[in-house]
């Protein structure tokens, strides 16, 4: 692969290129690049810039704050937080996902299927379709959405109204487009009422013919550019996420399943209270977002990638029709069992989001989800894990509680650090296969940023620890010889 | 003894012994308040009813109504002033509505809507208060504690028990727990009691029934704090 590009060998005297910020990415993130004489790539990063350390302070708050609090993580996709606490949290009051009731289960996922339409519709269309219709190194006053509601309109505008109706399922479900409430723990505390359901239904074909046709768009643009798309950031790597029992696709609660590049199965409906065992996450000191992998292949080979990629890999099948006939052409598009190509990111998201606008018709006629039998409790417990696939991946929620219903400890691990070093290896790999040797302008280099963008990256979700990264603080005199060193560990020691 | 006072031009019959606030209140004028409660002994802390009396600021709930008075409650230098004393009620605390579960049902937000409050215009003291999460029905959150004393007064008055109390000034106030601990779980406090239910902010809370009443079905999703507060107050009256 490309990790010799992670770690210049002599970083003196090379030429330092920065794209910073990364735009069109939820968050602030920036690539640096260091360039020998010759403009040949020596060393290619995706840094993370900013701090969000919510880790450290929900503790010390009660559990029920944590559906409401955790979600302010993100704006793009709370829901994912939201939901992913809620699961962690019904477990404190004792509620197995088996024994949440049928209608809180349902309009959870209706709640889910609305967040992962709406963030993929503003994903491939407010952020990406800028890049794939206008051409990754066209000009700069043209990679906007407005620009496409310009040039392509009916495109635009479906993009536009395809998000704003996953939004309208949020808000009949939680109250607000961003940030309601609606999961509690053990339930929901509402039901959707019969006019907010007829509300819903009314737009449902259009929504599900438009997600049909945004599948069509993305294989016409994937296919009219080979084998472009098929090499551009591509990479081999491990898949990991949720699957149903039968091996379906899953976006809200089901075991893990995890394949090699090869497709064989790692693990397969792993239980994901169990994820300590099966993921460990790696410090780097040149980056504030960890590296996870999965432990029992180790640092070097065991990370993997998440989201629609990983999923539309791994499953078997998606259970509505219009999905999985898209997802069987999906998968023939590939000569081999797993689809490695970068690019193929946003045509397995559009799939899926396919798939969310079948899934909320098939909801909307389930009349559980005007039920109001919405919660179930249990009997206490002190620890919680919920488990997710956010639009970017999978995300995990743990969480312990003291006698006194009181946050003792909490761990997050969000999709986009998932795809950490993902997305390192496909900057790496488009630095020395596409910029490398050549003068760098700033449409090569929003190259970079395709490459980053196709993962859909939350920079801001993905930077919530805190107290944890070692750090190294150096103390060099007029001449540059070190005078003083300081080295905190990840455990928190100091080491003079 | 009986009679009418002025208030912005209306003219309010009071009876003896009457308040300003509750002769306004039963004649259907609002003056945003969060320290007074109908049927507690007023406290006067918060100022926010702060009114001119006859061109005297006053509190309208600790001042007595005598004939004639000439009240102004509506203006822009009163508008001003309160908004300014709720500006400096959330910066003095940690009021982070967004996550907070008494948004939405909370006094304090409800009249910094009223007053028109966009910004907290001061600096926050992003205070360190703890929190006393003892008890096994009922929390503390100190950080949203605004001094009120209606718990306290409701522990006493109501309850017979006298839990609470305010201790410190200035900037070292602060409520404390009648328990030799200091914590709630060693005071006599019930679920039942009246100050168990009292706090108009999130600042006592009764465990494990946060963000169960949906965004919508809020007591200020659907109506103004005044309107609340008029109906409220004026049914308590009747009682």
């Amino acid at each position: 692969m490309y990790e010799h590009l992670e770690t210049a060998q002599n970083p003196a005297n090379l030429k330092r290129v920065v794209v910073d910020p990364v735009s069109r990415v939820e968050g602030h993130g920036k690539v640096t690049l260091l360039l020998d004489e010759n403009d040949k790539v020596q060393q290619a990063r995706l840094h993370i810039v900013e701090f969000r350390g919510f880790e450290k302070f929900i503790q010390g708050r009660p559990y029920w704050e944590l559906p409401v609090l955790v979600q302010r993580l993100c704006g793009i996709c709370p829901v994912s937080h939201h939901l992913a606490a809620a699961k962690a949290i019904d477990q404190l009051v004792g509620v197995d996902p088996a024994n949440l009731p049928p209608a809180a289960d349902k309009l959870r996922r209706l709640l889910h299927f609305g967040q992962v339409l709406q963030s993929h519709a503003l994903h491939f269309f407010h952020l990406s379709s800028p890049d794939l219709l206008f051409g990754f190194e066209s000009d700069i006053g043209k990679r906007n959405i407005i620009a496409v509601l310009g040039d392509y309109p009916d495109i635009g505008l479906q993009g536009v109204k395809l998000r704003k109706y996953g939004q309208e399922v949020i808000r009949m479900v939680s109250g607000k487009r961003v940030h309601g409430t609606g999961a509690v723990a053990g339930g929901m505390n509402k039901a959707l009422s019969k006019e907010e359901r007829d509300y819903l239904l009314r737009d449902i074909e259009q929504i599900i013919a438009w997600a049909d046709a945004s599948v069509a768009l993305i294989k016409k643009v994937h296919t009219a550019n080979l084998p472009y798309y098929d090499d551009f950031a591509t990479i081999r790597s491990n898949y990991l996420g949720l699957v149903k029992p039968n091996g379906a696709l899953e976006l809200y609660h089901g075991g893990i399943r995890a394949k090699n590049d090869k497709g064989e199965t790692i693990v397969d409906h792993f239980d994901y209270c169990n994820y300590t065992d099966l993921i460990r996450e790696e410090v780097r000191s040149w980056s504030y977002m960890k590296f996870p992998y999965l432990t029992s292949i180790g640092k070097a080979d065991g990370w993997y990638r998440v989201g629609p990629l990983a999923r539309v890999n791994n499953c078997d099948f998606i259970d509505t029709p219009l999905a999985e006939a898209a997802r069987v052409d999906f998968k023939q598009h590939s000569p081999e069992v797993m689809v490695h190509s970068t690019l193929a990111f946003h045509w397995a998201r559009l799939i899926e989001l396919l798939h969310c606008a079948e899934s909320i018709n098939t909801l909307l006629h389930d009349p559980d989800v005007m039920s109001s039998d919405l919660i179930a409790k249990g009997e206490k417990r002190y620890e919680g894990i919920g488990v997710i696939e956010a639009p970017r991946g999978t995300l995990f929620h743990h969480y312990q509680v003291d006698e006194n219903d009181i946050v003792t400890k909490a761990n997050l691990i969000v999709s986009t650090t998932s795809n950490n070093m993902g997305m390192n290896e496909s900057v790496r790999q488009v630095a020395a296969e596409y910029l490398s040797g050549r003068e760098l302008t700033e449409p090569l280099l929003n190259n970079l940023e395709v490459a980053i963008r196709a993962y859909d990256p939350c920079l801001s979700c993905a930077t919530h620890a805190v107290g944890k990264m070692p750090l190294q603080l150096e103390l060099l005199d007029a001449q540059g010889d070190m005078i003083g060193r300081l080295v905190r560990h990840s455990d928190g020691s100091f080491e003079h | 003894m009986t009679g009418t006072i002025d208030i912005d031009g209306q003219s309010i019959p009071f009876e003896d012994g009457q308040t300003i606030i509750e002769a306004a209140t039963a004649a259907g004028v609002y003056i945003p308040h969060l320290c007074h409660r109908p049927g507690y002994t007023p406290h006067g802390s918060c100022k926010l009813c702060t009114v001119k009396v006859n061109g005297r600021n006053c509190s309208a709930c600790t001042f007595p109504a005598t004939d004639g008075q000439t009240v102004i409650n509506n203006s822009d230098e009163l508008e001003q002033d309160r908004r300014r004393i709720t500006q400096m009620l959330f910066v003095e605390g940690n009021h982070m509505c967004p996550s907070c579960e008494k948004s939405g049902n909370c006094q304090l937000q409800g009249v910094a809507y009223h007053l028109n409050m966009l910004d907290n215009h001061y600096p926050h003291f992003y205070p360190r208060r703890e929190m006393d999460a003892s008890h096994p029905d009922i929390l503390i959150d100190h950080n949203r504690c605004i001094f009120c004393n209606l718990c306290v007064r409701a522990s006493k008055e109501k309850d017979g028990k006298n839990v609470f109390g305010i201790a410190g000034r200035g900037i070292n106030k602060r409520l404390i727990v009648n328990s030799p601990s200091g914590q709630l779980k060693d005071s006599n406090m019930s679920i039942e009691d009246c100050a168990a239910h009292i706090c108009p902010t999130g600042a006592i809370l009764i465990k494990r029934t946060g963000y169960q009443v949906p965004i919508g079905q809020r007591i200020y999703d659907q109506k103004h704090i005044s309107e609340v507060a008029l109906a409220q107050e004026n049914a308590h009256g009747q009682d």
